[in-house]
């Protein structure tokens, strides 16, 4: 298959318009000795129809299960059908960045709006067009938090490890320390914290629901983050807003999340939405793209992308960040996703992702040897005891669930309202034959 | 056109989820949502319509020509857009068992494979999320090689004056001082300021070859011995692969790691700025030092994202390289080259091409002289441009070049687009002699008229209020 729309004569001409007789003429400044004599070791092209098969048997090979009861940073929540319509939607899918006012104002003005639903979520005043995702996220606004006399970052060692490790490796990059603050009963331990908050700290990241699914005591928290002069960064789950407090409630100065809940699939870990607002205090600090409105040279409202000055391919080595390509597609499928949602369905959504997760949790820990590991309020997930854990997890496989994530603790549970109570309760009792054995 | 916002109305929703069947458990009255997030309120038609409005708002690449230079804005095929879709790809948990991902390990390790073969590293990871995004995934490479060697020294990164800003921005976040070297009159590395700024404080040389002139560097080798030879590693900006795909290899180059665009090269869409992909590939003796998950792969390594990367996005690139396949890729390469030569042939004798020689995928008009001449600058033209349905080229860069536009046809343009565009830029030509002022004001029939920049950045409003 070429999609190379010119035919052999047409080529045979344009070569001939340039004085050339063969394609080589073309490379004539690679050096000789360098361009490849044999093909490339790689099968040969296909139709369409033949890629089709041979791909989607690789999909065939994957198990899909009827029921996900995992959690632990992918979410798997339902996607209204018109994220997907619109998302699908050839212009919007196959424009560039922006760059181009004047025939951009669709893709403009919808990061507009995802930047106001990011507000509006969180309560903070301004958010970029989207980052990669919810751990890169994390890593950047420790990175807009450091100034010349705050450096060290802090993280809770109750975030998610992905996000953990991802904040050392940008921290690594760039020469500067981490520290990890201690979890207690599985959550931040404020003491270790507030001891933790010398005059060389920049931030503190804290993970709202945290990775065990546990709320974090974040205004406390964040209460002495300030005391210390320190800036204070939370890591949000984006569903969750709609009936727990924001960020901004709590204290935030730099809201940060997994955007994947608001309508991306699964799909075996990305592309996912990584979102960041803050105050306007800090808003020349944000990395990535931005859209501002402004008025066209008729007067009219229009967007355009703004504060350039502070990305890379104004300030070079000087910049606060690299980052160029975002999400923008996912970010607009969250925007989509959350209108769709309104703030009443979004509140649904979080509504029932609780209520599942504590109807598992009652009808799990009703079973002997299943015991909740921490004892705090949760959200929609939860960490219990697992004798035989493996056994449980293959039996709930079997059965086309899968199971919790294993985890040092025991088995960390996730449900949403995806899961039906019979899928919850059919879970349970395959739990609790595996365990009556 | 109204904002979501404007069209909302209180009390109108889309009933999404329907009932719940377990009771609701009530949220501890401290971790409580006083004020619900002030979220549109519509219907689904309501969206359908704003969406659908938005959309007609905005120029993919299946709407015309898009020559914007450095961004590789090929067709992107509708069947890789199905593969992606797939319920056996969509639906897979990042942490679900092995034996439950066989395909999706199938994916990953084949597309690696491929990729392998057509960059010659030996290694490759797909966690990075985007181009810059593979870069600062290579340059922490190049930096674990050293202090694994406790060569500590090695401060700084050489990059040439014509890069990418993300190259240097790159650098910095990895905590290197960055090294500008200033390019040749031809546009290419001047080997003489290199060899003046390597030593044994060098860390690396990060390059895009072809380079952002659009001009293969027939000193490659050359470049890449003397780099090695003072201790330090080289790093390929896979930004202008789609050039030499399949006929020449960064690996043969001389260079140790590499990032690829998927986005760009391997014809996955860019999604009005990403999702893309950053395929990162190295040689042997890196790949210990290649990123992993610290949850889903082994702990201990790097990590620049969670999980595995843009798996979907894979996914396309993925397709897209077995329906090329080995005859396809260096023929897509072929033809990307030969469309550039072939418009900017047709060009000349008009707006001058900044260098006068046989250029690769892309080519960099330098339109200093015309302005002089008629007062109409690159932006004045590239916005003119858009009153053809033409996206603009690749304004002011390389920043080399001060009136610089950049055009990239891809090989995916036909002959007659190509002879059409060039009319078009002929014609712009003459008019910039005959009626300046007129194209000083454009765009004339878009969107928009020109926007007010300076009044976004002076004093931006980055989201809807209430009024």
């Amino acid at each position: 298959m070429s999609y190379v729309p010119s035919t052999g004569a047409q080529r045979r001409e344009m070569l001939e318009a340039l004085g050339m007789r063969d394609w080589r003429e073309l490379y004539r400044d690679v050096p000789e000795e360098m361009l490849l004599t044999e093909p490339l070791n790689i099968p040969e092209g296909m139709g369409e129809l033949e890629v089709r098969r041979a791909v989607s048997a690789m999909a065939a090979k994957n198990t899909r299960f009827d029921t996900i009861l995992r959690g632990a940073g992918a979410y798997d929540h339902y996607i209204p059908s018109i994220a997907r319509s619109v998302t699908s939607k050839e212009e919007f899918l196959t424009a560039y960045t922006p760059y181009q006012a004047e025939m951009s104002q669709g893709v403009l003005q919808s990061i507009f709006e995802y930047q106001t639903m990011i507000c509006q979520l969180t309560g903070m005043e301004v958010s970029n067009a989207s980052v990669y995702d919810g751990a890169t996220a994390a890593a950047e606004a420790a990175a807009m938090c450091r100034d010349r006399k705050r450096r060290v970052t802090l993280i809770s060692a109750a975030a998610h490890p992905d996000t953990i490790n991802t904040v050392r490796t940008y921290c690594y990059g760039a020469g500067e320390e981490l520290r990890i603050v201690p979890a207690k009963n599985g959550k931040t331990d404020p003491e270790a914290l507030a001891e933790m908050l010398t005059e060389d700290v920049a931030s503190f990241y804290v993970q709202q629901p945290n990775f065990f699914g546990l709320l974090e005591d974040a205004e406390a928290l964040g209460q002495l983050v300030h005391q210390a002069g320190a800036m204070y960064v939370m890591g949000c789950d984006p569903i969750s807003l709609g009936i727990l407090k924001s960020p901004a409630e709590q204290g935030a100065d730099v809201a940060v999340g997994e955007g994947q809940s608001l309508g991306l699939p699964l799909g075996f870990g990305g592309p996912y939405l990584g979102f960041m607002a803050t105050t306007k205090k800090y808003m020349r600090r944000l990395p990535g793209r931005i859209v501002s409105q402004t008025v066209d040279s008729a007067g009219e409202r229009c967007f355009v992308l703004a504060l350039q000055a502070r990305e890379q391919h104004i300030r070079r080595e000087k910049a606060g960040s690299n980052i160029c390509s975002n999400e923008a597609l996912c970010a607009l499928t969250a925007a989509v996703y959350l209108a769709a949602m309104g703030p009443k369905g979004l509140a649904e959504a979080a509504r029932q992702s609780m209520a599942k997760a504590h109807y598992l949790a009652e009808a799990l820990t009703a079973i002997d040897g299943v015991e909740l590991v921490y004892s705090g309020p949760f959200y929609q997930e939860f960490v219990t005891t697992a004798p035989r854990r493996e056994e449980i997890l293959s039996a709930l496989e079997a059965q086309g669930i899968l199971g919790g994530l294993p985890v040092q603790e025991g088995i960390l549970w996730c449900a949403t309202e995806k899961a039906s109570r019979q899928a919850l309760d059919r879970a349970a009792v395959i739990v609790r034959e595996v365990l009556s054995k | 056109m109204k904002l979501i916002f404007e069209k909302s109305v209180p009390g109108r929703r889309c009933d999404i989820l329907g009932k719940c069947d377990v009771d609701y458990v009530s949220v501890p009255e401290s971790f409580a949502r006083q004020t619900p997030p002030a979220l549109p309120e519509v219907s689904e038609v309501d969206l359908s319509r704003h969406y659908t409005a938005l959309n007609q708002r905005v120029h993919g690449v299946n709407c015309g020509f898009y020559p914007l230079g450095s961004c590789t804005m090929k067709y992107n095929p509708r069947i890789d857009e199905d593969m992606a879709a797939l319920d056996g790809f969509t639906g897979i948990h990042p942490l679900a068992p092995e034996s439950a991902v066989q395909g999706c390990r199938e994916v990953l390790d084949t597309a690696s494979r491929y990729l392998c073969e057509i960059s010659g590293m030996d290694a490759m990871t797909f966690q990075p999320a985007a181009g810059a995004h593979g870069e600062f995934t290579g340059v922490l490479l190049i930096k674990q090689y050293h202090d694994s060697r406790g060569d500590t020294g090695r401060r700084k990164i050489i990059i040439p004056d014509s890069a990418h800003g993300t190259n240097p921005a790159t650098a910095a976040m990895c905590g290197y001082q960055v090294v500008n070297v200033p390019s040749a009159p031809d546009g290419c590395v001047d080997i003489e300021a290199l060899k003046a700024v390597l030593g044994d404080d060098t860390a690396g040389l990060m390059l895009t070859n072809p380079n952002t002139v659009g001009l293969f560097d027939e000193n490659i080798l050359e470049i890449t011995r003397l780099v090695h030879q003072a201790g330090g590693l080289c790093y390929y900006d896979g930004a202008n692969l789609n050039a030499v795909m399949g006929v020449v290899r960064p690996g043969d180059m001389g260079f140790d790691c590499i990032h690829m665009n998927l986005h760009k090269t391997f014809a996955t869409p860019h999604g009005g700025g990403g999702p893309g992909a950053g395929a990162v590939g190295c040689k042997a003796f890196l790949a210990e030092f290649l990123p992993h998950s610290a949850l889903a792969e082994e702990p201990g390594h790097i990590q620049v994202r969670s999980f595995q990367g843009n798996f979907l996005v894979v996914v396309r690139a993925l397709t897209y390289l077995m329906s090329l396949g080995r005859e396809g890729i260096p023929e897509a390469a072929q033809n990307a080259v030969l469309n550039a030569n072939y418009l900017m042939e047709k060009i000349k004798g008009t707006f001058q091409p900044a260098y006068d020689r046989v250029c690769m995928h892309e080519f960099v008009l330098d339109l200093g002289p015309y302005k002089k001449a008629t007062g109409v600058s690159a932006l004045d033209v590239a916005k003119s441009l858009i009153d053809y349905g033409m996206h603009p080229p690749t304004m002011y860069f390389p920043l080399i070049v001060h009136e610089a536009l950049m055009l990239e046809p891809t090989e995916t343009e036909s002959k007659e687009t190509l002879d059409w565009a060039a009319e078009i830029f002929r014609e712009l030509y003459d008019l910039g002699y005959k009626d300046p002022d007129y194209m000083r004001a454009a765009p004339h029939h878009a969107q928009i008229g020109r926007p007010d920049e300076v009044r976004a950045s002076r004093n931006p409003v980055l989201r809807w209020e209430e009024a």
